[in-house]
């Protein structure tokens, strides 16, 4: 006889630990087949969020990521508070993510070429940057600029932190400073755009690669949707502000599918190191 | 090291006057004792009657030519730009617009610019190199302009590529927040050498409207929002953001447009002097050391190994042998 607990509810027929459902075309997807397609939908292609290490685990070439900076830990510049004090903000984030903060930044190969490697992690307050974020970014791209190898940073962030106020946009320009030397020095600069990259990471470092890279689907904007519909006071057609409407507006490279991403930045990076050295020879 | 260029926060400026003399404030505790509130500043700041850029271009320059247009797509009307003379010698000036009616203001877009608007200053920051002009720039903005078409024609690329290019522009760049410095638009004009901004100008990473709808989901909350986000004039002082503050009439800058353009053009003719004594490659390094230097967080040492746990017996005997014993 089937003994029924007369307190516990139904058993749900795809318990949330095991399956997910595609935001996009509503197929339940197994969690681990999902984690196996990294994180995207094999029946539309949708494409997930992506943790850092995750994006660095289907980056990186295996073992070679070795991270750098990573002690580094926010301060509270202004003393803000809104609902919650910022350094309980910080540490819920640090608790929630595993991060310290929004970036993780390191040396690693991808396709066996040498690259200074940053990506950006939306858990962590929405992948906001303030001075912890703007510092590890500068100096990856110091780094870079230092030894002559290319950078590569993957974005996923809502834009500049809030809670830090006028020094959150001055990274803007210090990121931006950083990359401005990369760019006289010809050394490569690849952008990958994931979902979501808006506002003032937009608006600095991650629209100024030498290949700007975006994954399909993603929300890619410099003002809120929210802002942009309420400016106009209409609905905002669908489609906008999405990789494919940057791509037709000449604002990106590609949109590379998750699953090709890796040996995409590769060729990249083949093609201006060989270009490089010919340059090398002939002078 | 930015103190050989703006002349030290405290001690004599490189022509043995003080900096205090040449109308400066350099530290909050110039200001006058009975501060407006931040709130209040923002509403100054906002003043329709406040002298926006062609108000001071006028008054501080001479021969002001405007020039026109970001030879790819339009003339934006909410950035202004030119050669001009100051004090005798021409510079390259370009500013955000705003109007002083509302119909003006439509014009304008009261002040918010469209990608065409900074691509035209960046246009003009290109001429200033070529030509080897120093650049003045005013910032007087409530952001750049949110609407669908300027996200068309990327709006954020256009303010990315104009830092990137004042990062790196081979001549003098001084800045002046006229009023409200707001976001990534105000800073694609406000990458310079130094940064100078009006005592009752702000300057902050997004309005307080929108930092309170976000993080207390009411925009009514904007008063409680201004304090925290630190944007009035002192705090830009303590933050570095403004390397000094241009003193403004007593009533505010709205109540004498000539007293503050005087203030203004004083102020500049001092630091171009200064900057162009500058050679290009030290100016350049120490722009990048400017920007370079925001940031506030906490590094462990280098090397962040915990020291190695001693074992029992010399924690035993480690006190009694510092103080002599045994």
């Amino acid at each position: 006889m089937r003994l029924r607990n007369p307190f516990g509810r139904k058993t749900k027929e795809f318990p949330s630990h095991l399956w997910t459902q595609c935001p996009s075309c509503g197929e339940m997807l197994f969690n681990k087949q999902l984690e196996r397609n990294h994180r995207v939908c094999q029946k539309c292609g949708h494409h997930f969020k992506l943790g850092a290490l995750e994006r660095i685990e289907l980056l990186a070439d295996p073992k070679s990521f070795t991270e750098t900076d990573a002690g580094i830990v926010s301060s509270d510049p202004l003393g803000f508070v809104d609902s919650k004090p910022y350094p309980e903000r910080i540490a819920a984030a640090q608790a929630k993510s595993g991060h310290k903060d929004a970036v993780l930044t390191g040396d690693a190969q991808i396709g066996g070429v040498p690259v200074v490697l940053a990506v950006m992690d939306f858990e962590f307050m929405g992948g906001s940057m303030g001075s912890v974020v703007g510092e590890k970014l500068t100096r990856a791209a110091e780094r870079a600029y230092a030894d002559r190898t290319p950078l590569v940073i993957v974005s996923a962030s809502g834009g500049a932190r809030m809670q830090e106020g006028t020094i959150a946009l001055m990274q803007l320009a210090k990121t931006v400073a950083a990359i401005a030397r990369l760019d006289e020095a010809a050394i490569p600069f690849i952008s990958v755009l994931t979902d979501p990259t808006t506002g003032g990471v937009l608006a600095s470092f991650a629209s100024l690669g030498d290949i700007v890279l975006a994954e399909p689907g993603a929300l890619i904007g410099f003002s809120g949707a929210r802002v942009t519909s309420e400016t106009i006071g209409e609905k905002l057609p669908k489609g906008f502000q999405r990789s494919e409407f940057l791509l037709e507006h000449g604002f990106v490279d590609q949109v590379v599918p998750r699953t090709q991403l890796k040996e995409r930045i590769a060729f990249f990076l083949n093609a201006f190191r060989v270009a490089g050295q010919d340059l090398r020879w002939s002078l | 090291m930015l103190d050989r260029i703006v002349g030290s926060r405290r001690a004599t400026e490189g022509n043995g006057h003080l900096a205090v003399e040449a109308g400066l404030i350099t530290d909050a505790t110039q200001l006058a004792s009975a501060r407006p509130t931040p709130w209040q500043t923002v509403q100054t700041a906002r003043n329709i009657a406040r002298p926006h850029a062609l108000d001071i271009i006028g008054r501080v320059f001479e021969h002001f030519q405007e020039l026109h247009g970001d030879r790819s797509f339009r003339d934006d009307p909410a950035i202004v730009g030119g050669i001009a003379d100051l004090d005798g010698r021409p510079v390259i000036v370009v500013g955000q617009q705003k109007g002083s009616s509302t119909e003006e203001n439509i014009v304008r877009n009261f002040g918010m610019p469209y990608p065409e608007g900074y691509r035209k200053a960046m246009r003009l920051y290109r001429l200033a190199q070529k030509f080897h002009l120093p650049l003045v720039t005013l910032v007087d903005t409530p952001g750049a302009y949110p609407g669908p078409e300027a996200e068309e024609r990327g709006q954020a690329e256009a303010i990315a590529s104009s830092i990137q290019l004042m990062t790196r522009l081979a001549v003098p760049v001084v800045v002046v927040v006229l009023g409200e410095g707001g976001s990534g638009g105000a800073l694609a004009l406000g990458v310079g050498d130094v940064v100078l901004a009006l005592e009752n100008a702000t300057y902050s990473v997004i309005s307080p409207e929108g930092c309170a709808a976000i993080l207390w989901r009411s925009a009514s909350e904007a008063e409680r929002a201004a304090v925290a986000m630190k944007l009035a004039g002192p705090d830009l002082l303590e933050t570095g953001v403004a390397d000094a503050l241009i003193r403004e009439p007593a009533g505010g800058a709205h109540t004498d447009h000539d007293a503050t353009a005087a203030a203004i053009k004083s102020a500049l003719i001092a630091q171009l002097d200064r900057l162009s004594r500058v050679p290009i490659a030290d100016l350049l390094s120490l722009r990048y050391e400017r920007f370079r230097s925001f940031g506030m967080f906490v590094e462990p040492d280098g090397n962040a190994t915990p020291a190695p746990a001693q074992p029992w017996w010399r924690r035993i005997l480690k006190n009694p042998l510092e103080k002599g014993g045994l």
